[in-house]
């Protein structure tokens, strides 16, 4: 019986989130460390995504598809994929006389999914953690709410529910958990669609196709053609956080 | 021995009735918290962590300072420490009480808590400082109650505390030690991010502590019959001379490192600290105050005469014991965030919710200390009959 109501618990948490990792990738997750499965990564095309300055269609269909509420306070604000001024998003570049279409600009922030992430390495209850296929996953009943993550985390991709966020959500969409006050929450590489082999629902809403998501493992994939033969960038990579986010500038 | 506690004149009861009703008020806040979550405080998504954090920072280098009387008298035979020692314990085990308790007001599902014990994950100093908090009040617990008991009856302390004492030493350095961890290994805050960090958590705490002792060594003589004599005192503020001395060095390390190199990075942490940032002053009046006050204290320490004068010794402790509390409850953990990772400067006050649970939480430890201190003293007080 005990047994039974620990799985229960446990299946009913990774349920809530959609699919358990291990389900979700069966082959994947095994694979990876052998070096066969995939690993997701992002490219995104800054010069594509900047001909439409205020476009927003990423966000809301990100914020929409995962429950994200709408705050009134700035600093409740929750937020899993945002613009940031150039020079914030990447603080490194020493960007006085770049052109300044670019500069001026706001870039395509989420967060990085890093190789190495120094926030599943810092929380105390692993709560938050790195899938074989790359994918820096959440349990948000697990989170305790110390927000440890968010202190060590270098691009500011992680947001703490600083007061209940379900009276502040327009929509909800029943597919997808909502959250409760007190836990940590970020991106997740649309880890529930994966299974589906649909893309990311931020990739899916970009008219201007400036977002494009591959794996890494395999040398065929476009998004390893496109950066063979286009440079890109990543933020900060000297943190050795490695993150999974190129960006073409 | 508890029951001691429970036997007292009027202003004793008077005391721990008006504690009561701090900490009444600190629940009530509390609970308002739990019921709506920690938006009630000032923090934000860019400012994380602050008035509730760096207050366990501070008082767990007030806990750590109890080894600044344990250590000369067990290490080195100082006799004088002798009626200070049990004072150091207890300060240390309620100072840990309010850490925990700082620790717990801090988290946004406080029920879930247990889960760090249930999935322990030694990656992450957060453990680490659970199990060295968590053993450091074990370990003075059983101490203070162990050499407590044997004053009572008259006799030596068994010696198989002895080594327990001696353990509780190096234990005290690594709670700090592990504290300054939790900070000073994230590559993401360029402010927290300095080896220095820990022997400057430890030149503090060994200031503050004792200068802490000294005042309440001096207010529990004017209450009680209670007198240690001059000279623990007059040791103890030598204690606090060379700590102070120290940390005054360290900081001025870091300014040099940071300013220097001119990372700006580096830089931003220091101007928002001391000249204000994008506008941002908030912390400038009291880190210049911090500043002065450290001044004061070293001029009035360092100076054999001043720091001879019993009037003038208070001065300069309660001037290190600011000093710090600004630097460390204050200063530290909220500049950490500014300006964040992307650059944005967001400011940061506590609100009146998170001042009252806080002010909650520092009465539990007056309360504490008050019990503990009153037992001690009764079970003096016995002897001397």
């Amino acid at each position: 019986m005990k047994a039974g109501r620990r799985s229960f618990l446990k299946n009913a948490g990774l349920g809530a989130l959609g699919l358990a990792a291990s389900k979700a990738f069966p082959a994947g997750a095994e694979g990876a460390k052998a070096g066969g499965g995939p690993r997701w990564a992002m490219l995104i095309d800054t010069r594509k995504c900047l001909e439409e300055k205020e476009c927003a269609k990423c966000a809301e269909a990100c914020h929409e598809a995962h429950n994200v509420p709408t705050l009134p306070n700035p600093r409740h604000e929750v937020k899993w994929i945002w613009k940031e001024n150039f020079r914030e998003a990447f603080p490194d570049q020493e960007a006085e006389y770049f052109d300044e279409v670019l500069t001026s600009s706001k870039m395509l922030v989420f967060c990085n999914h890093c190789d190495k992430p120094p926030c599943t390495r810092v929380c105390p209850t692993q709560a938050t953690w790195r899938r074989a296929d790359g994918v820096v996953m959440m349990d948000w009943h697990r989170c305790i709410g110390c927000r440890y993550c968010v202190a060590a985390c270098p691009y500011g991709s992680r947001s703490f529910n600083w007061i209940d966020p379900r009276p502040h959500l327009a929509n909800v969409t029943p597919t997808y958990p909502t959250r409760t006050r007190g836990v940590v929450e970020k991106c997740t590489f649309c880890e529930e669609r994966l299974p589906e082999h649909r893309s990311p629902a931020c990739v899916e809403a970009c008219e201007a196709k400036a977002m494009m998501f591959g794996d890494l493992a395999d040398p065929t994939s476009e998004i390893r053609e496109v950066l063979r033969t286009r440079f890109a960038v990543r933020r900060r990579p000297g943190l050795g956080t490695h993150p999974e986010i190129f960006y073409l500038v | 021995m508890l029951e001691k506690a429970l036997v007292g004149n009027r202003s004793y009861w008077g005391w721990l009735a008006l504690l009561a009703g701090i900490i009444a008020v600190g629940a009530f806040f509390y609970l308002r918290q739990f019921a709506v979550g920690l938006g009630i405080t000032g923090l934000s998504r860019d400012v994380t962590w602050g008035f509730y954090i760096a207050q366990f920072t501070f008082l767990v280098g007030v806990a750590a300072s109890a080894v600044m009387v344990v250590l000369p008298y067990y290490l080195h035979n100082y006799k004088a420490f002798g009626k200070m020692t049990i004072l150091g314990e207890f300060l240390a085990i309620a100072a840990v009480i309010m850490c925990m308790l700082f620790i717990f007001v801090d988290m946004g599902q406080p029920t879930r808590v247990l889960n760090v014990i249930l999935y322990p994950t030694p990656k992450s100093l957060m453990f680490w400082d659970m199990v060295s908090l968590s053993g450091y009040l074990v370990l003075n617990v059983l101490i203070s109650h162990v050499t407590l008991d044997a004053e009572r009856k008259g006799i030596a302390p068994p010696s198989w505390i002895k080594p327990i004492i001696i353990l509780s030493i190096p234990w005290a350095i690594s709670i700090h030690t592990v504290t300054a961890f939790l900070y000073s290994g994230l590559a993401a805050r360029p402010f927290w991010m300095t080896a220095v960090l820990a022997p400057r958590f430890l030149a503090s705490a060994f200031a503050a502590g004792p200068a802490l002792l000294i005042l309440m060594t001096l207010l529990i003589r004017r209450l009680t019959r209670f007198d240690p004599g001059r000279e623990p005192l007059q040791r103890l503020a030598v204690i606090v001379t060379y700590a102070m001395t120290m940390n005054v060095f360290l900081i001025l390390m870091e300014l040099f490192t940071g300013l220097y190199s001119a990372i700006p990075e580096h830089v931003a942490h220091f101007k928002f600290l001391y000249v204000g940032l994008e506008g941002n002053t908030t912390l400038v009046p009291w880190m210049w105050t911090s500043v002065v006050l450290a001044v004061l204290a070293l001029v009035l320490l360092l100076n054999p005469h001043t720091r001879g004068k019993e009037k003038t010794l208070i001065v300069a402790c309660l001037a290190v014991f600011f000093s710090i509390w600004i630097d460390k409850g204050l200063g530290m953990v909220v500049t950490g965030f500014v300006p964040s990772p992307l650059g944005h400067v967001t400011s940061y006050w506590p609100t009146l919710p998170e001042v009252a649970i806080s002010v909650g939480i520092y009465a539990v430890g007056a309360l504490v200390i008050t019990i503990f201190y009153h037992i001690a003293l009764s079970v003096r007080g016995e002897i001397a009959h």
